[in-house]
């Protein structure tokens, strides 16, 4: 059906994996989600200094642990947790629509997956305001009474938020492609990889809820 | 237009009504380390919580991220992170509970102590 048909070039057409001049595309597809877990893998040892340092911080002020993670609200921590489980939840079922090539069904679903890391975003800025009115902040006047347990409690949080933005932006540019119908059962290597990369931020909230929350 | 070696890799499908249980499973658990906190079990309540945790981690990687389809080599490339993460916390937590009193980090030159006896000793 192609005029170019002839030539040297091959045509990549809706739905098609890239063209990629030094392998089949069921390498490049195994080679890019080895990629993603490596890389992946570097995320978790990222924030696993950081919970190495909260163990030695938490052990050497106990004291001020327990009563620090009391000022937390359980429920407000409990809430996020379903909010990216569920978020989580939509991501896994826009893999299998893209393995489907049901790009539509992409776009919804990680359209939830987004709205549901922006409800994410709201409740922890409840959170953080919460903290600010009642002075645990960098430079409140009740902050120095809790600073070891406030300092990795703003640093953890923090960075994990930061990767739910980075989530959000990578699932927008994931459901763009699918508008485009870009996807099908040949080739849909960017929705799997994003999914993977938002339910490392689910993984991450796994470990961070009870830790800060419950246990400080 | 269709060319055979786009055709080489079937997707695994991980059927919608799976990944609905596995949802359910979780938000159970979540509730479950909620209740358990107000147990307490000394300092075993942390290693309850990440236990906990680590179980709902594995599901997630197991189902979510189609851990269930992934070959040895991918395998290895997911547990070796967390073989990692084990090893420098479980060295912490396993410290902890065991010493007397917290040990106040020095900076600069600490004074060392020496052996009782170490004088006596080098007469012989």
């Amino acid at each position: 059906m192609s005029s170019h048909a002839a030539t040297a070039h091959v045509e990549v057409g809706p739905g098609d994996p890239p063209h990629i001049h030094h392998m089949d595309s069921t390498t490049a597809y195994g080679a890019a989600k080895l990629g993603m877990w490596l890389f992946l893998g570097t995320e978790i040892l990222l924030f696993a200094v950081m919970f190495c340092g909260f163990a030695v911080m938490r052990y050497m002020h106990l004291g001020e642990f327990h009563s620090a993670s009391k000022q937390l609200d359980v429920w407000y921590g409990a809430l996020n947790t379903a909010v990216l489980l569920f978020s989580s939840y939509t991501a896994a079922l826009a893999v299998t629509a893209a393995q489907r090539g049901d790009n539509k069904r992409v776009v919804k679903l990680f359209g939830v997956s987004i709205l549901c890391g922006g409800i994410f975003l709201v409740i922890k800025t409840i959170e953080y305001s919460g903290k600010y009115s009642h002075g645990m902040f960098p430079g409140g006047e009740h902050f120095h009474q809790f600073k070891n347990f406030l300092g990795f409690y703003f640093c953890m949080t923090g960075l994990h938020a930061l990767h739910v933005i980075i989530g959000m932006v990578i699932m927008a540019w994931g459901a763009k492609k699918a508008m485009a119908n870009r996807f099908s059962e040949r080739y849909y290597t960017p929705i799997e990889l994003g999914a993977l990369y938002w339910h490392l931020v689910d993984l991450i909230w796994i470990y961070l809820f009870p830790l800060l929350y419950l246990v400080g | 237009m269709s060319h055979s070696k786009h055709a080489a890799h079937h997707p695994h499908i991980i059927e919608p009504k799976t990944t609905g249980i596995v949802l359910a499973i979780l938000l159970v658990f979540t509730l479950i380390t909620v209740w358990v906190a107000q147990i307490d079990f000394g300092y075993m309540n942390i290693i309850v919580a990440m236990g906990i945790a680590t179980v709902k981690a594995s599901l997630v990687i197991y189902f979510f991220m189609h851990g269930a389809h992934e070959n040895k080599i991918v395998w290895m490339y997911i547990l070796i992170p967390f073989i990692l993460v084990a090893v420098m916390i479980g060295g912490i937590f396993t410290d902890d509970p065991f010493r007397s009193k917290p040990v106040p980090l020095q900076f600069g030159a600490a004074p060392v102590a020496e052996p009782a006896g170490h004088d006596a000793a080098a007469h012989h």
